[in-house]
């Protein structure tokens, strides 16, 4: 089964690329919506805490097709790491792996680095800031920007909206500083 | 989001008006289905995440490391997966405007402009920097929580956080 072997590796570029695109026309085609996924986060905070804060009283329960979309994505990952998953460790470049050497990171089994991301090291200063803080970067700032990769990179610039190709562009500048300058001085603590 | 400039208006107006207000910066649906579907309908949208979700696994893009070789301009991996998503992307909205593509309800399909506000550039380098942290944009936090990375579910709170605390200081922030 040559294609099973296939299907299990990781899938290149040219072709996961333009399957994730055509999550915009299939959304729009099944009944108007725009593809995101941070939005759900906010109609989470509806749903369970709105507070009485004006920016979550909204009738979340019309958007509820998003979390039934990030539930379907939650479902297959699951899918696709047990089933579609051949178990070789990720392929790493080498400059990098070298670079992560000098802070102990050697484990490549899984596609998050295990020797950062675990329970154990969420109590260590390095493991808060990267899963802790980092993720609350994610919800305060995608929500600030008002899309994240693909609400903005994806699904804005698929209709040409040039607000999105400023996020975009503000999206990557912030991950280049962060990756390059602060990262380091993170993984050392 | 101005309440108090409405309050005058007739009850109906205040209320359209504070949720399109609401709604106004945002990318959710201003899209609204004249027709009313039983619950069952979303199972679609669950099936769409499904694929989607493979596909964010298969792909690596979920990968710390993915990330982190994006940043450092070590792969061209990431940038060729949002690259050719981008360009499907755009062919398809061409597509769906010049055939007049319908959705499966026969509704016009309809697709909205986006304002620009200084919050697309602050918050933006913001989430830059959760995004180069935590190895993950919202998508990948579902999916990385799926592929077994359990510890990602507190990483997923503290994003639910960051929107709650958006929310609450929105009107204090610069947009």
């Amino acid at each position: 089964m040559q294609i099973w072997e296939w299907i299990k590796q990781p899938w290149p570029w040219y072709v996961a690329g333009p399957l994730i695109g055509l999550v915009v026309p299939l959304l729009l085609i099944m009944g108007n919506k725009t593809f995101g996924v941070s939005s759900s986060l906010r109609h989470l905070c509806a749903a369970c805490i709105p507070a009485n804060i004006p920016f979550f009283k909204y009738n979340w329960r019309k958007e509820s097709w998003n979390l039934f979309f990030v539930a379907g994505i939650v479902l297959g990952a699951m899918l696709a790491a047990g089933l579609l998953n051949n178990g070789e460790p990720i392929a790493v470049n080498p400059q990098l792996k070298d670079e992560l050497q000098q802070y102990n990171i050697q484990n490549y089994s899984s596609l998050v680095p295990l020797d950062l991301f675990n329970w154990p090291s969420l109590f260590t200063i390095r493991g808060f800031i990267l899963m802790v803080i980092g993720g609350f970067l994610v919800g305060f700032g995608t929500r600030y920007a008002g899309g994240c990769t693909s609400g903005h990179a994806i699904m804005g610039l698929s209709n040409l909206q040039w607000p999105s190709l400023v996020a975009t562009c503000c999206f990557m500048i912030g991950g280049f500083v962060t990756a390059n300058l602060v990262i380091p001085v993170v993984l050392n603590l | 989001m101005q309440t108090r400039d409405i309050i005058s208006k007739p009850v109906t107006v205040k209320e359209t008006n504070t949720d399109f207000e609401v709604r106004s910066l945002d990318t959710i649906c201003i899209n609204e289905s004249r027709i009313q579907h039983p619950w069952w309908h979303s199972i679609k949208y669950l099936v769409a995440g499904f694929l989607f979700g493979i596909l964010l696994v298969k792909a690596e893009v979920v990968s710390w490391f993915r990330i982190q070789e994006m940043f450092r301009l070590q792969n061209f991996h990431m940038y060729g997966v949002i690259g050719t998503a981008v360009v499907t992307g755009i062919i398809s909205v061409w597509l769906i405007k010049k055939f007049k593509v319908k959705t499966i309800y026969g509704e016009p399909i309809e697709l909205h402009p986006k304002q620009f506000n200084k919050g697309q550039i602050y918050g933006g380098l913001l989430f830059g920097a959760g995004w180069a942290l935590t190895g993950a944009c919202p998508g990948p936090l579902y999916a990385l929580i799926g592929t077994g990375a359990t510890v990602i579910i507190v990483t997923l709170l503290s994003a639910i956080a960051g929107t709650w605390v958006y929310g609450l200081l929105r009107e204090k922030l610069p947009h």
